[in-house]
């Protein structure tokens, strides 16, 4: 029914959009005037005047009669049912709702709840009347007045396209939105956490195990940030010292010393490392490389946890390696040829100009690159759920599981999301800090490369 | 006398030539040598991508494959005790109907499958095997299955059909030496007598392997993992990919024309731009995050519903695209749109009529490589409740379900790894492939239909 009165709706703006041009024609041709604007802008504009107002009365009304007709057989039902508890309430709306449907209930309907479906039915009939009623008019006002303002003068098309604009202005604003969804949902949601949790025992607290200990004391050391952040650090040095220099030189090898051939046929299996899913470098590090250095410690004859701050690094580590040989291939290939030219001409040897010319001048965008890959590995969440091991305590051996950010995030929200107590709002509180500190490697690594690219443009 | 007077010259000169001459084979060595390092890392990388594969490979392709028994199930009207199925037309509303139909399902669904499966089995062994040793050899939701055939076509009780019987995972782990054989039985998921018996029944060809469609077919189970499919999860993803296109390409695209053809250069452009720029750099996990609290908590939206799931991913998707289109609207030629101008046309005419047509294969690609990261994507499907166990296909973007990526995350999860470590393999290999598709498909339409200029 209310998909038929849309169909509909969009027929009368076809309509609309066939008069309009039609009578812009007319008027030019009765005034012996030029049209200010193409005849289809004046279709457009009255298709718009009386299909807009008359969509956003039917879609008030999509939105609204569930509700409204709730509220109506409630009412009409017996005083009972509205004191009762609101499942009794829900399941008498939906048998009345049945009824008037057609539907029918599986047991015999009583008189009382025959006499409501009928009421439910005639008032859905009247409303429904109603809004196809003020619908309808208000198209017809809209194709009336519109068709009579059509003059030669008309400023059709500035008007349609101070809508699109309009649009388009609002579609570029989601961005702002997005960012502005994130701090405050977070902030509010942290700020009730706050209530719970002393800032500075969050902050510098050096003890994390979310569970509230039964007697209500000592909340104060629970919620300790340190274990995470540097089970965080730790992660994250063990993925850069593997991602900088297995990226930069291959980077190095692609751009200086590979054949064409060879750099056709390596640069696209590289990149194909960074459109795999995180969540599968998270089961191969889980599945493979555990194993693997567990062996491996075996064989030495030193304990490696499968799930340590060693495996998940590693793997991140991979991970990256795309990311950072790509960023640094592009800001390579963008130091000036001169600079190249000059210091092999004066006999250096390809290696030497690069490692005393070409990288000292590419090195602020090289920084701008690391700093980018370390915001990634920061928030990077699979590999560390599935592979760190989960064991927030301050150590030091890398080979020992540890706990991150992310990984405490996902433990404590997971399943639960009545944001009533502590346990779960930590996880905003762990959110705007991971947020924040990215958000500041983000800005300054965006800043560094654009000011370093500007420099050699 | 002049050589005197010319010897001091050439002495320095030849100095030099030495030193250049002594350093010459150590510079050519570090030559040498960094150009290896180089040529190590790249082969370096090369090889991770070859061991990742080829682990996932390796472990993934046998899961596709699975033990089945082929076995004559006899339908015996003795055990399959139901009354006539009730028909539409017997009864004055439909929801009579319905509620007849519940109770000769719920008849149905008292009645004991196993034991027409376990006389199943015992036809094709010489000597007839206990219960409880049947039990373990095939999979527990099999019994639905012939349920649902008899809820199907009621017809069939009385007769004997021939039945591909799906084996129980410990069954299937054990034929495949997923499991170390030579193990003592108490480390062993099967006992002596029923590795005997799965042992004899593979010797003599009742239980072989077959290409597993119910991968593909079946949703997700607990109580019977050989059983367990990937349906339920590929229309969750289905769902979210639907959601992420309808929205983020009118909005990503309309958005990238304002900044790129109509932004005035001011404070609120700027800002527009840096927010961009910063959203495609934050971490997936906040997305999930804002998603939970807005969607979840403050709209009210359902829990674990591909609507949460599409907006969150459409969030995380929409500067991607937005970055994408600018940037192959930065390549159209400025004489197009001087054209344009030149003959009348309004801003929002030369961008509409001209400038877009010819970037429309630079949008798709963008959408399609857009696309393909987001269903890759975990973290914030988990904060949303997409973690949760689903044992339908869902029917609507409001019904709960479940996504790729994270039935990936459950079956890693999973306690019984024998069986699950090629099973999580062969949903990576499942999800693979679809992004290659999506990726080959990107760069198909992009030779095929960029312009260049």
């Amino acid at each position: 029914m209310n998909w038929l009165l849309i169909v509909i709706l969009l027929g009368i703006m076809a309509l609309g959009y066939r008069l309009g041009t039609r009578r812009s024609r007319q008027v030019a041709i009765e005034g012996k005037q030029r049209l200010q604007s193409l005849p289809a802008h004046y279709g457009m504009l009255v298709a718009l005047w009386c299909g807009i107002p008359s969509l956003i009365v039917v879609i008030l009304w999509i939105g609204a009669s569930g509700g409204v007709l709730d509220a109506l057989a409630l009412a009409e039902l017996p005083p009972a049912v509205a004191e009762a508890d609101q499942g009794t309430q829900l399941r008498a709306i939906q048998r009345v709702m049945d009824l008037a449907d057609g539907v029918g209930v599986a047991d015999v309907a009583t008189p009382e709840e025959l006499t409501v479906a009928d009421a439910v039915k005639r008032a859905r009939t009247i409303w429904q009347l109603a809004v196809v009623a003020i619908a309808a008019s208000l198209a017809i006002v809209g194709l009336v007045l519109t068709l009579r303002r059509i003059t030669p003068r008309l400023k059709a098309r500035d008007q349609i396209e101070w809508l699109v604009r309009l649009l388009l202005l609002a579609s570029s604003t989601i961005a702002i939105l997005t960012t502005v969804g994130i701090v405050l949902s977070m902030l509010s949601e942290a700020l009730r956490f706050f209530t719970f949790v002393n800032p500075a025992s969050f902050f510098f607290g050096t003890v994390w195990s979310p569970t509230f200990s039964s007697t209500g004391a000592g909340d104060a050391g629970e919620y300790g940030l340190l274990p995470l952040l540097w089970g965080t650090l730790l992660v994250t040095i063990i993925a850069m010292l593997v991602a900088v220099p297995v990226g930069l030189m291959t980077a190095i090898y692609l751009s200086n010393y590979a054949r064409p051939s060879v750099r056709a046929f390596t640069k696209p299996i590289i990149e194909v490392l960074a459109g795999i899913p995180t969540i599968v470098y998270g089961f191969f590090a889980l599945s493979t490389v555990g194993p693997a250095l567990a062996g491996l410690g075996d064989l030495l004859g030193f304990p490696v946890n499968e799930t340590s701050a060693m495996t998940a690094g590693l793997v991140m580590g991979i991970m990256i390696i795309p990311f950072i040989s790509s960023l640094a291939d592009d800001i390579i290939t963008q130091v000036p040829g001169s600079l190249r030219d000059g210091s092999l001409g004066l006999g250096a040897t390809p290696s030497e100009t690069i490692r005393k010319v070409i990288i000292p001048a590419a090195i602020p965008g090289l920084v701008g690159a690391f700093i980018l890959a370390v915001s990634r590995a920061i928030g990077e969440t699979m590999i560390v759920v599935l592979a760190a091991g989960n064991s927030p305590v301050l150590q030091g051996n890398p080979f020992e599981a540890v706990s991150t950010i992310t990984v405490s995030i996902v433990n404590q929200l997971t399943g639960d999301t009545d944001f009533a107590g502590p346990q779960s709002l930590v996880a905003f509180a762990l959110g705007i800090t991971l947020f924040v500190m990215t958000l500041a490697l983000n800005v300054v690594a965006i800043f560094i490369v654009k000011k370093y690219r500007d420099q050699y443009r | 006398m002049s050589s005197v007077a010319h010897a001091p010259s050439p002495v320095p000169a030849s100095r030099t030539a030495d030193l250049v001459a002594a350093s010459l084979k150590r510079r050519r060595r570090q030559e040498t040598r960094f150009k290896a390092y180089g040529i190590g890392c790249a082969a370096l990388a090369v090889l991770f991508v070859a061991i990742l594969f080829g682990t996932i490979l390796r472990s993934g392709i046998p899961a596709f494959f699975q033990a089945v028994m082929s076995v004559d199930v006899y339908f015996d009207p003795e055990i399959v005790d139901v009354g006539p199925r009730p028909e539409p037309s017997e009864f004055p509303t439909t929801a009579a109907y319905d509620a007849a139909y519940l109770a000769w399902q719920n008849e149905l669904a008292g009645i004991n499958f196993g034991r027409i499966i376990e006389a199943a089995i015992n036809a094709e062994l010489e000597t007839p095997a206990a219960s409880r040793d049947l039990r373990v050899i095939y999979a527990s939701n099999e019994r639905f299955r012939l349920r649902d055939m008899v809820q199907a076509d009621p017809g069939l009780i009385g007769q004997t059909v021939p039945f591909e019987l799906i084996a129980g995972a410990d069954v299937d782990v054990w034929v495949k030496g997923n499991i170390d054989r030579s193990l003592p039985e108490s480390q062993q998921q099967l006992t002596l007598v029923q590795q005997q018996l799965v042992d004899g029944m593979v010797e003599d060809g009742t239980m072989h392997n077959v290409f597993a469609t119910w991968i593909f077919t079946n949703v997700d189970s607990r109580s019977s993992p050989a059983t367990a499919g990937l349906a339920g999860a590929f229309v969750g993803t289905l769902y979210m990919m639907l959601i992420v296109i309808v929205l983020t390409v009118p909005i990503g695209v309309a958005g990238a024309i304002y900044l790129e053809e109509f932004a005035p250069r001011n404070r609120f452009t700027d800002l527009v731009e840096i927010n961009i720029n910063n959203i495609a750099f934050v971490p997936s996990i906040v997305f999930g995050l804002l998603g939970a609290a807005v969607f979840i908590n403050a709209l009210q939206l359902p829990l674990s519903a591909p609507i949460v799931g599409g907006l969150v991913l459409s969030l995380m998707t929409l500067p991607t695209i937005i970055i994408a289109t600018r940037s192959v609207l930065r390549t159209v030629p400025p004489s197009i749109r001087e054209a344009a101008f030149g003959l009348g046309a309004s801003r929002v005419q030369v961008v509409f009529h001209h400038v877009l047509p010819l970037v429309i294969p630079g949008i798709l690609t963008a959408t399609i490589i857009g696309v393909a990261q987001a269903i890759g994507e975990t973290a914030p499907l988990l904060l949303i409740g997409m973690n949760a166990f689903v044992a339908n296909v869902p029917s609507g973007i409001f019904d709960q379900s479940t996504a790729l990526p994270v039935q990936l995350y459950l079956w890693a999860a999973n306690e019984n790894q024998n069986f699950f470590a090629a099973r999580t393999s062969a949903a990576i290999i499942v999800l693979l492939a679809m992004m290659i598709l999506l990726n080959g498909l990107a760069i198909f339409l992009r030779q095929r239909l960029q312009t260049r200029w």
